[in-house]
């Protein structure tokens, strides 16, 4: 991750966040398809989507990030991604550009969401802000995730953002 | 020399030798192959040597050219198909293997030392009388043989399975189109497009069904490799064995051929190992001495079952349990009571084993366990069972996963799932479930005269269960049949039939434990396919306590009774079979009436006489003291209906109700032990019988 010529990074936004994925990791970007609820799945995950006769998990980013549910107001987009074995979608409020990102990736910095800090590979800073490089395969991870109706289990909501957090752009600074 | 070349080259000739291996293999045991058959063999190893010859692998060549030369002997009735010949060919058939292997490796024959086998080709050859003129009478008919070869291999094509798996996919998508394209035609009504959207729509569903046929397999695929492993195992164990095939027609998924194969060889290798005896032994128990290997393959109710038999000496139980006692799995008193399930059980036991001499073919103590979980990971289950006539029988069932299935689509909670046919009893309709018996908080429905459990699917598939409302209404009752117990499951909606096609869930969601699979259906959406199995564990209906599953060997389904467990005024608690309930109620107080010496409450259009069980087992009773709700276990016999009153119901559970101590009083049959504590199990008839005497002398 440490070559000094650009790489590709396709962008995207959760809550305001600028987040993206190396554009070699991702299949495609699509509107939000229509997901299959699955009882019983961790909370994250939206359901299950057709993707051309392929089923695969659709994960809602900010469930996964810990951050608090997307407003009515707003399409939600997914980024299919290559996650370890098979495709993920991830589901995310905006689609940002794919941009090319050069030099190298800075430790996350601590004022980050924790569940952010975990998924993140590093950062990049760009001229208008930060962009948190995600690792996809653990993104589309639900290892350990609390379950719908579990009682205990892991609970997101103890280092939650408070919700007057959603403005847009970067609204934390390293 | 195009690397191409050499890759077909490879292949194909590892076809050709597997394709005259089992030939071979009977010829040697003595069955002598029709001329047709050694044709065949003689075309294979001809087409061998002429593709050698031309690469370039001379030294291949020259042992082929020798194997030939004998077939060639064979064929024209100079040589005799003896098990001597049958066994020099086997051996250069693994020379030739091995070649292929180096070649393969290296792009290159020289290091592989054929030695042994062009030695015992030229010994027989030599002993053959060559007539003269022979040869070329050979080479010639060679030429129209290898023309024939070429007609036998022009109908098929080699495809790459991911080709076909995305050929599947591809279609599953032209169907959604499909099915876009007939609703708005449909909605269009008259236009120039209904014709050709019909036609679009036989075409489609053919082109479905087509493709999905490519991706099945007979089993028999499976079984060409067996017959040279029974021999080379045969003759490594000094075992003589006679292998049988039957079914190999069975088609199966080629993920699920692929996943049982080696589960599959390890079996045969265990039966040919440790259940047949050596020909000696055999004969001093008055057997041939020649064991028998038999497979059988066969469809069942949506599964195949797979069956490996051998008429060995069978399991000695004995020492299984005492080895299992040895290994610390029981204890000695436990092994004593092990029952057929739970003994075969002890079998799959990581670790276990019998024999004390560890063979280079079995016996390291990784055995059954593998096959176990090998097989579980598709899906399937697999049995030791003592074969009738002697021998053992393990028998492995598989379901069709990956094929297309038919299935029930229900609805629950507004969402469709899929429910498999193969498990599917029958389905019931309540018109209102408000209306149906509740055991605690668990319903249950009568469907001729037996109680069933109900799962409730709504609420086991509740987006949130702690918000979640029983619904109001008519429902369905899908009757389903998992792992010999039967129960229900209630659902909003029956939907239709229809065959699906099962897709593996994405990782994320697989170990929910309640899904096997997913489809599309016809709107592109995705259902989720219920593993019912699954759920019945979930809703603890098989008995299973989840604190340790794999502690206690399964007991068998048949063993384990439901039971209904009641509680008594003073808090004792007792258990009735549920078999014997007809029906469970809960009676306001204030309906009771007193008529004549005793109780009654009218009900349903009929004067139910009600009895305090506890007056009947001679014992104080209080009832209704707290205004709630009567419990009232109804038994419906010959002479009527009659009314129990207990104090609580507490719980239907699944217990091997193993009488411990018979008890004479009447009324009682004995005590058993339910959930660790001492229960009396109560006989209901009896109950009955006593209230009846009681009405009749007052």
């Amino acid at each position: 991750m440490s070559d000094a010529a650009g790489r590709l990074v396709c962008t995207f936004s959760v809550q305001g966040f600028l987040l993206g994925v190396p554009v070699a990791e991702v299949q495609e970007v699509l509107r939000q398809p229509e997901a299959t609820r699955v009882p019983r799945a961790a909370a994250c995950v939206l359901g299950v989507v057709n993707l051309r006769g392929q089923i695969i998990a659709a994960i809602d980013l900010r469930a996964r990030l810990g951050l608090p549910p997307r407003g009515g107001d707003g399409a939600p987009m997914t980024v299919v991604v290559h996650g370890g074995e098979g495709l993920t979608a991830l589901v995310v409020d905006e689609i940002g550009d794919v941009i090319e990102v050069s030099g190298d990736l800075t430790p996350p910095p601590e004022t980050l969401p924790p569940h952010l800090q975990e998924l993140a590979l590093g950062i990049h800073e760009l001229e208008g802000g930060l962009l948190v490089l995600l690792d996809a395969q653990r993104a589309a991870s639900v290892e350990g995730e609390r379950r719908r109706g579990d009682l205990g289990g892991r609970v997101h909501g103890t280092k939650r953002p408070a919700e007057r957090d959603q403005g847009r752009g970067a609204t934390w600074s390293a | 020399m195009s690397e191409q070349a050499v890759a077909e080259f490879l292949l194909e000739s590892r076809e050709n030798l597997a394709r005259v291996e089992n030939d071979l293999v009977a010829m040697e045991g003595g069955s002598a192959p029709s001329a047709e058959r050694i044709a065949a063999i003689f075309r294979a190893v001809h087409t061998i040597k002429g593709t050698t010859g031309f690469l370039g692998f001379a030294r291949l060549e020259a042992l082929v050219h020798q194997g030939e030369g004998l077939l060639s002997a064979v064929r024209e009735g100079r040589r005799a198909a003896s098990k001597e010949v049958a066994s020099a060919l086997l051996d250069m058939v693994d020379a030739v293997r091995r070649f292929l292997d180096e070649i393969e490796a290296t792009g290159a024959d020289a290091a592989t030392d054929a030695g042994g086998a062009a030695a015992a080709l030229t010994r027989l050859l030599g002993a053959a009388p060559l007539e003269p003129g022979a040869a070329e009478v050979g080479a010639a008919e060679a030429g129209a043989l290898e023309l024939g070869l070429l007609a036998e291999t022009d109908g098929s094509v080699r495809v790459d399975v991911r080709l076909l798996d995305q050929l599947m996919d591809l279609v599953g998508e032209l169907v959604l189109v499909r099915n876009q394209a007939l609703r708005l035609a449909g909605e269009a009504g008259e236009t120039p497009f209904a014709a050709p959207v019909q036609r679009l729509n036989l075409v489609a569903t053919e082109l479905q069904q087509r493709v999905m046929k490519t991706r099945m397999q007979p089993i028999g695929a499976l079984w060409t490799k067996l017959p040279r492993l029974v021999r080379d195992l045969g003759r490594l164990c000094g075992k003589q064995v006679r292998l049988e095939l039957e079914g190999g027609a069975t088609e199966l998924d080629r993920t699920i051929i692929e996943a049982i194969k080696d589960p599959l060889t390890h079996l045969v290798r265990n039966a040919v190992d440790h259940g047949i005896e050596a020909p000696a032994a055999r004969a001093a128990k008055g057997k041939r001495p020649e064991g028998l290997l038999h497979l059988r393959a066969y469809h069942e109710g949506g599964n195949v079952n797979l069956e490996v038999a051998d008429d060995g000496a069978g399991i000695d139980w004995r020492r299984v349990a005492d080895k299992a006692v040895q290994l610390g799995l029981v204890t000695a008193e436990q092994a004593q009571r092990l029952d057929e399930a739970e003994r075969s059980a002890l079998l799959f036991r990581p670790g276990f084993t019998t024999t004390d001499q560890v063979t280079t073919v079995s016996g390291r103590g990784v055995g059954l366990d593998v096959v176990r979980s090998n097989l579980e990971q598709i899906g399937g289950t697999v049995d030791v069972l003592d074969r009738a006539g002697g021998g053992t029988v393990v028998r492995v069932k598989i379901p069709l996963t990956l094929a297309i299935i038919p299935a029930l689509i229900v609805t629950s909670a507004g969402a469709r799932y899929a429910v498999p046919q193969a498990n599917v009893v029958e389905i019931a309709r309540v018109e209102d479930r408000a209306g149906l018996e509740r055991v605690l908080d668990a319903p249950v429905f009568r469907l001729r005269g037996r109680l069933l459990t109900l799962l409730d699917l709504d609420r086991e598939l509740a987006p949130d269960e702690a918000t979640w409302r029983p619904p109001t209404g008519a429902a369905h009752i899908v009757v389903v049949r998992a792992e010999e117990r039967t129960f229900g499951l209630l659902v909003e909606g029956v939907v239709d039939g229809e065959e699906i096609v099962v897709k593996p869930l994405p990782r994320q969601v697989k170990d929910v434990g309640a899904f096997a699979g997913a489809t599309i259906m016809g709107d592109g959406k995705v259902a989720l396919i219920l593993d019912t199995l699954g759920l019945a564990a979930r809703a603890n209906l098989l008995g299973r306590t989840d604190a340790a599953p794999q502690a206690e060997p399964r007991r068998r389904a048949e063993d384990a009774e439901r039971l209904l467990l009641l509680e008594l005024s003073g808090g004792e608690r007792a258990a009735i079979r549920l078999d014997s309930v007809s029906r469970l109620e809960e009676l306001r107080p204030e309906l009771v009436e007193r008529s004549g010496g005793g109780q009654v409450v009218q009900h349903r259009g009929e004067v139910l006489p009600l009895f305090a069980l506890e007056h009947l087992l001679g014992r104080a009773a209080e009832r209704g003291r707290r205004g709630e709700r009567i419990p009232v276990i109804v038994h419906t016999g010959p002479e009527g209906s009659i009314g129990l009153t207990v104090e609580r119901l507490l719980d239907i559970v699944d217990e091997a109700a193993q009488l411990r101590r018979k008890s004479t009083r009447p009324g009682v049959q004995g005590t058993v032990v339910v959930q660790q504590r001492v229960t009396e199990l109560l006989d209901l008839p009896a109950l009955v019988a006593l209230a009846r005497a009681q009405v009749g002398a007052s």
